[in-house]
């Protein structure tokens, strides 16, 4: 099975055949300026904006500080609250377990609150070659389970559709969609009625978890549509798989997440539902719970000084909204479960640059990520961080990929070019003299080789027969 | 004051007329400019593109160059971003304490020219003239590396002459991002084209910023499509004045 974090293809080719979609590009362009404006209105109107994130990031700084302990405490809570706890080291391993349980149920069929963990494992696809179905419950996930696809967005999976591409998916799949219209209460109104039938017969649930709280054992869901409170109330069987960095050390650190995921994900001062569980309670609820606790790369993560900041990652999306690299390709163009700039950090930083080596690329370095993201973290540190691992993977490897190793030659001789005056001032000489051949009517406009990208859409100035050094010599000859 | 001129390697190469401008607009407003021969590159370009190694002799090289200089200004956001958030970084990976203790030396006497003007020299009007519609592009690293706010946007305000029209969507990225515009050259043409439409909805004549290689990413667009727009460092529209 293929990995959901490893892509297929490089970024610059994957971008290539999602610009050429113009339907996408309007749609992605609509939904991200709409969501981009909803944000920083509920922000601005926060006067401790800067302080809640500085206090959002200092705590999970702490909690990364002293992972092993506060897992620990979590599992103890947890158990202590009649839940079981379970360590997963890989996605194999949280599968199995996953498997095992709802066989230990029988259950053939299992609901599915919207969770990124569970997508990243690919747990779906595991389930189903156990012979168990998994059936995606949010909206958004259903449309993309429907249509076969992967998601595009860790908040609006189904954010490069519009309407009306969902209505065709619901008619073809759905029983009784003959007359849908592509109005969006219609369009909920076919997926309820599909869903509350599974929601009522379905014996195990499985979820994602926003928070885990260390001190009491309590998990949290943070959601939309309710569709989640009903996966997490209605069946008798609860698994949640929740990535190890998730944890928060104490019940009170919600003041400060609370205010921050809801204004910087769907652009709400509160978000509609808000799930928070622990352990099972006689009568009331799932009667068992799990929790898998999953590694995945995590640690590795953790090992990495520079990297580790993305540990920090609440979810919230704000970054792909905000990216214009985002915003022009969209999710599918990553290859990952995780796209955007948070995805361009996180996915090398779990499966290994080599595995993803032109993420760290995917960037313009713009900082707009930064802005906004409520848990600080410096995401063009990290991608610059990640490239020169990606440049050192290379340069151990030479020869391997022929573009990268040319590169690293001509990367390594303007440096040695640039380190002294005397090679500097003969390269802007030479640079005068080489340019001839590519020079038409005043302009630049063809180049070759690996600079060929640049003369597609835009010109080059020649460079000028005196450069500003030259002008100040003989300035100050006169 | 006396003030030591960062150039930076692509306007002394490519884009001299930034750097006389700078030069006109310091002098004209009283200061001696001083510029150290031996200056190459900040090593912006490798910093960027992973070659964390190979920008330690360009850093060195700068330390040494502008090691006695009260003040150090550059016509580029993006150089002196560099500089500032970065070299503490690379002095770190070159394991060095002495030029570590160089670079924290360095870098708070290093700034931007906009920068300089408005929160060292507190200038708000230079006594420009430049009868021009303009707009402007406030670039990624002087807004976000720099935090230069709307300081630039109200120095082009003072300038005489000149019809000031907002940008819309102004503090998004240009997609030029150096290697980025050839690494992912269709993103970036993407994010370009989007630009280039903002810029034309403000008939302006001139688009100015204050970093040259994202004008160069503008400029080279609008000359392909003959728009009859033209790029100009903030530099050249401050140092402008009546014949």
């Amino acid at each position: 099975m293929a990995s959901a974090l490893i892509p297929l293809i490089p970024f610059p080719e994957a971008a290539k055949t999602a610009l050429a979609d113009t339907q996408l590009r309007r749609n992605l362009g609509k939904a991200t300026q709409t969501i981009r404006a909803k944000r920083a209105a509920v922000v601005d109107e926060m006067d401790d904006w800067e302080e809640l994130r500085e206090a959002g990031r200092a705590l999970k700084d702490r909690v990364l500080r002293h992972l092993d302990q506060y897992l620990l405490q979590l599992e103890e809570s947890v158990q202590r609250a009649g839940g079981h706890v379970h360590w997963a080291r890989d996605a194999a391993e949280a599968t199995r377990i996953v498997a095992e349980i709802a066989k230990s149920h029988d259950a053939r069929e299992v609901v599915k609150v919207k969770s990124l963990a569970t997508d990243e494992i690919r747990l779906n696809d595991g389930l189903a070659a156990e012979g168990i179905q998994a059936i995606e419950t949010d909206l958004a996930e259903l449309i993309i389970q429907l249509a076969g696809e992967h998601s595009s967005h860790i908040l609006v999976p189904a954010i490069h559709k519009n309407r009306s591409e969902i209505r065709e998916i619901f008619r073809r799949k759905l029983a009784d969609t003959e007359d849908l219209t592509d109005i969006p209460a219609d369009l909920a109104a076919a997926a309820r009625r599909h869903l509350r039938q599974k929601f009522l017969t379905t014996k195990v649930a499985i979820s994602g978890a926003n928070f885990g709280v260390a001190e009491t054992g309590t998990i949290c869901v943070v959601e939309s549509e309710g569709n989640g409170r009903m996966c997490l109330t209605l069946p008798p069987v609860l698994v949640t798989v929740m990535g190890i960095e998730k944890l928060i050390p104490t019940w009170q650190d919600f003041e400060v997440y609370m205010q921050l995921l809801p204004r910087s994900s769907t652009g709400e001062r509160m978000n509609p539902y808000t799930t928070f569980w622990t352990g099972v309670a006689e009568g009331d609820g799932p009667q068992e719970f799990h929790l898998i606790l999953l590694d995945n790369g995590r640690t590795h993560t953790l090992a990495d000084q520079i990297g580790r900041q993305a540990l920090h990652c609440i979810r919230c999306s704000a970054c792909l909204n905000i990216c214009p690299v985002y915003e022009r390709t969209g999710g599918h163009a990553y290859g990952s479960v995780y796209p955007g700039p948070i995805g361009a950090i996180l996915t090398p930083l779990l499966v290994g640059v080599e595995h993803a080596p032109s993420l760290p690329y995917a960037s313009s370095l713009c900082g707009a990520c930064y802005e906004v993201c409520p848990v600080k973290i410096n995401i063009p540190e990290v991608l610059v961080h990640l490239r020169a691992e990606v440049v050192r993977h290379y340069q151990a490897t030479k020869g391997i990929n022929t573009y990268a190793y040319a590169e690293s030659v001509v990367m390594k001789m303007l440096a040695y070019t640039f380190a002294d005056r005397t090679r500097y001032e003969t390269a802007q000489k030479l640079a005068r003299f080489g340019q001839g051949p590519f020079v038409s009517e005043g302009k630049i406009g063809n180049l070759p080789g690996l600079l060929s990208g640049w003369s597609t859409m835009r010109d080059l100035r020649p460079v000028p027969q005196q450069s500003f050094r030259d002008w100040w010599r003989s300035r100050n000859e006169q | 004051m006396r003030v030591a001129f960062f150039i930076t390697c692509f306007n002394d190469t490519l884009f001299p007329e930034v750097g006389q401008a700078t030069v006109r607009l310091l002098e004209r407003l009283g200061h001696t400019v001083d510029f150290p021969l031996d200056q190459t590159c900040c090593g912006q370009m490798h910093f960027n593109t992973g070659y964390q190694l190979e920008i330690i002799p360009l850093m060195r090289h700068f330390v040494r160059v502008f090691d006695t200089a009260e003040y150090i200004v550059g016509p580029s956001a993006s150089c002196v971003g560099t500089i500032r958030d970065y070299y503490s970084r690379i002095a770190e990976i070159a394991d060095d304490a002495q030029l570590a203790a160089e670079v924290q030396h360095l870098t708070p006497r290093v700034f931007e020219l906009t920068e300089f003007l408005t929160e060292v020299l507190k200038v708000a009007d230079v006594g420009a003239y430049y009868p021009h519609r303009v707009t402007y592009h406030p670039t990624c690293h002087s807004l976000r590396a720099l935090h230069v706010g709307d300081h630039p946007i109200r120095l082009l305000k003072a300038v005489r002459g000149l019809d000031y029209v907002e940008l819309p969507r102004a503090a998004e990225c240009c997609g030029f991002g150096g290697t980025f515009a050839i690494k992912n050259a269709d993103t970036s043409i993407a994010m370009l084209s989007d630009k280039l439409r903002c810029v034309l909805d403000t008939h302006a004549e001139v688009c100015v910023a204050a970093d040259t290689s994202c004008l160069m990413h503008i400029g080279g667009a609008l000359s392909r499509q003959r728009a009859g727009v033209r790029t100009a460092h903030i530099a050249e529209v401050l140092a402008s004045v009546e014949e």
